[in-house]
């Protein structure tokens, strides 16, 4: 009788496993049939947008990555955050389908004094949801909240720093904030001084930081400012309704208040966070949902998809070489051992078949598609590629490293992320490095990130694996990284000349554009290509699929991620 | 049984404020920072920010602010979900977690029992051996996995329940319940047959026989509540862990639960709600260990409670 049980157990589980092995090889068969004949293509561009007729029903369904932590301009410090942000309010001005700020609650585009140092703004006829006008007086407060240390804004000091006049000095409570150089002279007349001319300041006028605030509105809801949907007053194309303040959906509504309503086509936008990538190319499978994002190895699967979408980023990877630790000089000082490493791993290969997701190789540090000169050039196109992939060279500085310090063989140890991806891209790093260079030992270390931070503040690294999204549209927002004590330095890297060239382009170079561009290309030079203080890795992409009834989505490569005023339903129907 | 469930209270309350000591302190060592923006602010400003969350303060007293604020019943504020307190947090959050914890644990509790003492009472036939397949597979198989192939047979191929999301009503809560009712089952289909079979070999079952009771009467009325007792200690803990485990399985069809808020305040930082889960959590557990022990007098009049002289 024993026997007969046991045998039955056997033969019961072996049904199981063939249960489950024919789920897996179903799986794969649909993946095949859902990309026919595409094993070579990529999905590299966005869908040609083809102008249809918007359908009568204009609801969309889409999908954030994480919940809204919370939409008060002043404390938002986080990509869900700012992109609620940028559909249900508005700045001065707004990044366009061109990703180029164009007047907004400006009614047109500013009076720039020719110092460069004063902006005055002429304000549209605009209202709040509550049908009161915007203001002047509504950015003043704004402002004034956001670098009020009193606050405890992340992003106020941050943006007006250094920018703003007397921002500084108010963050660290050395003034008051009434001294801010903003100031209302009429309710339609907003005065902005700078500390310095900022090129690129009418770029930062779209960001989040910097939207209006009605002080009667904030002041009367105290601490209940922005903990939901009904606690916020709204200018933009939308307003946001069925928010709990914790919950993991939420709605948007057309503003019918907004001055530019007519040109808003979606009535509704049903949004839920969802984490779970499987779960969201699910939903988006079942029509539950008209976008969805793809990472890990779905990215691989679905790269070929014919709704995939590559949506580039404008985050760079790169190695970070730590010169110091402990007070001590590490032999990632010498420059030849960081231009050895710098050179010796191959990058097509790494965005193409280990990331695979869109990403592609980098060369450089400020991003391609980010920055344009004057006459439309691409930063990347005046600057040029530094620190190419080549084993010949990477092998003799090598050997000159190894030689000025008087050692036959190194180790090191590379800092790097726990996710599945970061363990998938650090492998190939030991093994392309150690491959390449005779007498390299390297070791992994994959934290996660709160402690990367820890050890990044504490210097405590030897090689680490570190990105950067900016936050608006200039090469400064790379390049400032790297400064003598820059905050994100933390490696012991110093170049006076680096540090002249940076410093320059925000001061005697601010208002010639030309001059300007050609000195971050010289300071890029120095840092990648002279001195290898950091090693490139890759530019970030992501791919996302897309209904083709979906249309006209405004994709931002820098501060808040999408807008959704230009967007709309046509041939869904 | 006053004067027990008085003590029992005392040493309930004494438990809570050991978890909330050791938690605080734990927390602590956890690197990093809850400011999220912390690599874009300078020193001033970090301080600054510091300063206005309290987190400046030496940790002793950041300890005692926390426990006074504690006995207030006040939880403190989220440093991520910006000036929502934590009570607010989990009183949203806790509703789908709960909703599907129930569910599961009612659903797996009353399966597995029928399939125990089917498998008891048919003892080494196609049902026990069935039922005994069956209780393997939901132990050896974790959650996350059942709710995967759930989703992808029964919503993905087959439309017949939403793949996720949590606004469908009844219909959303249905899979992820199933899913996580898996355990559950298994272990309740071991144990009642186990012990069943255990009872129905003992001599007060002959004796009942004996005296004519019917099949119906015996599994019910006697062997049934007898291989009750070891289950209700093995389920409380479950339950707990039901309510608060189901953090991947919450991920998996993108429910706004209180597991996988849990795990992403660790991932960042976010003090004041890592301490709220956690003494949610465990408050949840002492009490439903408290609630099995009550029940024990319940099930078997033999235990008495107010352990006295007998």
């Amino acid at each position: 009788m024993k026997t007969n049980k046991w045998l039955l157990l056997v033969a019961l589980s072996l049904v199981l496993s063939l249960v489950l092995a024919a789920c897996g090889n179903k799986d794969k068969d649909e993946d095949k049939t859902a990309a026919p004949d595409k094993e070579d293509e990529k999905a590299t561009e966005q869908p040609t947008e083809e102008a249809g007729e918007p359908d009568a029903e204009q609801v969309v369904n889409l999908i954030e990555s994480a919940a809204i932590p919370s939409v008060d301009s002043a404390i938002v410090e986080d990509a869900v955050g700012f992109n609620v942000l940028n559909n249900v309010n508005e700045g001065l001005y707004r990044l366009n389908l061109e990703n180029i700020a164009e007047p907004a609650m400006a009614a047109e585009e500013a009076e720039v004094s020719e110092d460069g140092l004063t902006y005055t703004f002429k304000l549209r006829d605009a209202k709040w949801s509550d049908g009161t006008p915007v203001t002047a007086h509504d950015f003043v407060f704004a402002w004034q909240r956001a670098i009020d240390p009193a606050t405890g804004s992340p992003y106020g000091p941050f943006m007006m720093s250094g920018v703003i006049k007397n921002a500084t000095a108010i963050s660290e409570e050395k003034m008051e904030k009434s001294e801010l150089g903003v100031v209302a002279e009429d309710d339609k007349t907003l005065v902005v001084t700078l500390e310095r001319p900022v090129p690129y300041f009418l770029s930062l006028m779209s960001f989040g930081t910097f939207y209006p605030q009605k002080e009667e509105f904030v002041t009367s809801k105290g601490d209940a400012y922005a903990t939901n949907s009904d606690n916020l007053l709204y200018n933009g194309p939308f307003v946001l309704t069925e928010w709990d303040g914790t919950g993991d959906s939420w709605v948007y509504k057309k503003n019918e208040h907004y001055w530019d309503a007519e040109n808003v086509k979606l009535e509704t936008i049903n949004v839920d966070v969802v984490k779970d990538s499987a779960t969201a190319v699910k939903l988006y499978n079942d029509g539950k949902k008209d976008r969805a994002g793809v990472s890990g190895d779905l990215a691989l699967q679905y790269g070929t998809h014919e709704e995939a979408v590559n949506e580039s980023d404008t985050a760079v990877f790169y190695f970070k070489f730590n010169q110091e630790r402990n007070g001590e000089k590490t032999p990632l000082a010498n420059v030849n051992i960081r231009k050895a490493l710098a050179k010796s791993f191959e990058k097509e290969d790494l965005a193409d078949v280990v990331l695979a997701n869109g990403s592609t190789a980098a060369n450089f540090l400020v991003p391609r598609d980010f920055a344009y000169d004057e006459s439309g050039t691409d930063f990347r196109d005046i600057s040029g590629d530094h620190l190419v992939y080549n084993v010949e060279e990477a092998k003799e500085y090598w050997a000159k490293g190894l030689e000025e310090l008087g050692v036959s063989e190194l180790e090191f140890e590379i800092l790097g992320g726990d996710t599945e991806l970061s363990k998938k891209m650090n492998e190939y790093f030991k093994a392309q490095l150690e491959g390449n260079l005779e007498g390299l030992t390297i070791k992994l270390k994959e934290v996660p990130f709160a402690v990367r931070l820890e050890l990044d503040g504490n210097q405590d690294y030897d090689i680490q694996v570190s990105g950067w999204g900016p936050d608006f549209q200039d090469p400064i927002s790379f390049m400032d990284l790297f400064v003598t004590d820059g905050t994100n330095n933390l490696m012991s890297f110093s170049n006076k000349e680096y540090d002249e060239l940076i410093e320059a382009t925000k001061d005697e170079l601010a208002l010639d554009p030309a001059a300007r561009y050609e000195a971050f290309a010289k300071a890029e030079k120095i840092l990648l290509e002279d001195e290898a203080a950091i090693a490139p890795i890759y530019q970030r992409g992501l791919i996302q699929l897309q209904k083709p009834y979906f249309k006209g989505l405004g994709i931002h490569p820098f501060g808040a991620d999408h807008s959704y005023k230009w967007a709309y339903i046509s041939g869904k129907e | 049984m006053v004067k027990y469930i008085g003590k029992r209270l005392v040493y309930m309350f004494l438990t809570m404020f050991l978890i909330a000591t050791a938690t605080f302190f734990l927390m602590q060592t956890l690197p990093g920072s809850p400011i999220a923006s912390y690599n874009k602010l300078n020193e001033t400003q970090r301080a600054i920010v510091e300063k206005k969350y309290g987190i400046d303060k030496p940790k002793p007293v950041q300890y005692a602010i926390y426990m006074k604020n504690l006995a207030k019943g006040d939880l403190g504020t989220s440093f991520v979900f910006k000036g929502k307190s934590v009570n607010d947090l989990l009183a949203t959050r806790v509703k789908p977690s709960f909703i599907l914890g129930a569910q599961a644990m009612v659903f797996g509790t009353i399966i597995g029992i029928l399939l125990g003492m089917l498998a008891a009472l048919k003892q080494n036939t196609i049902w026990d051996y069935g039922s005994t397949f069956f209780a393997i597979l939901g132990v050896s198989i974790p959650s996350f996995v059942f709710a995967s192939l759930l989703q992808y047979w029964v919503a993905s191929q087959w439309h017949l329940l939403p793949v996720g999301l949590w606004n469908d009503g009844w219909k959303s809560s249905i899979l992820p319940s199933i899913a996580l009712a898996m355990g559950p089952l298994a272990l309740s289909a071991r144990f009642i047959r186990t012990e069943m079979i255990e009872v129905l070999s003992s001599d007060y079952i002959t004796l009942a026989k004996a005296k004519g009771a019917n099949g119906f009467e015996i599994a019910f009325k006697h062997a049934f509540r007898n291989a009750l007792i070891p289950l209700v200690t093995v389920l409380g803990p479950v339950a707990a862990g039901i309510v608060t485990g189901s953090l991947v399985v919450e991920q998996i069809f993108a429910i706004p639960g209180i597991g996988e808020q849990f795990v992403s305040s660790i991932m960042t930082n976010d003090f004041a709600t890592i301490m709220g889960t956690t003494l949610f959590f465990s408050a949840l557990l002492i009490f439903i260990i408290f609630i099995v022990d009550l029940l024990y007098g319940i099930i078997d009049p033999r235990i008495r409670l107010s352990g006295g002289k007998g």
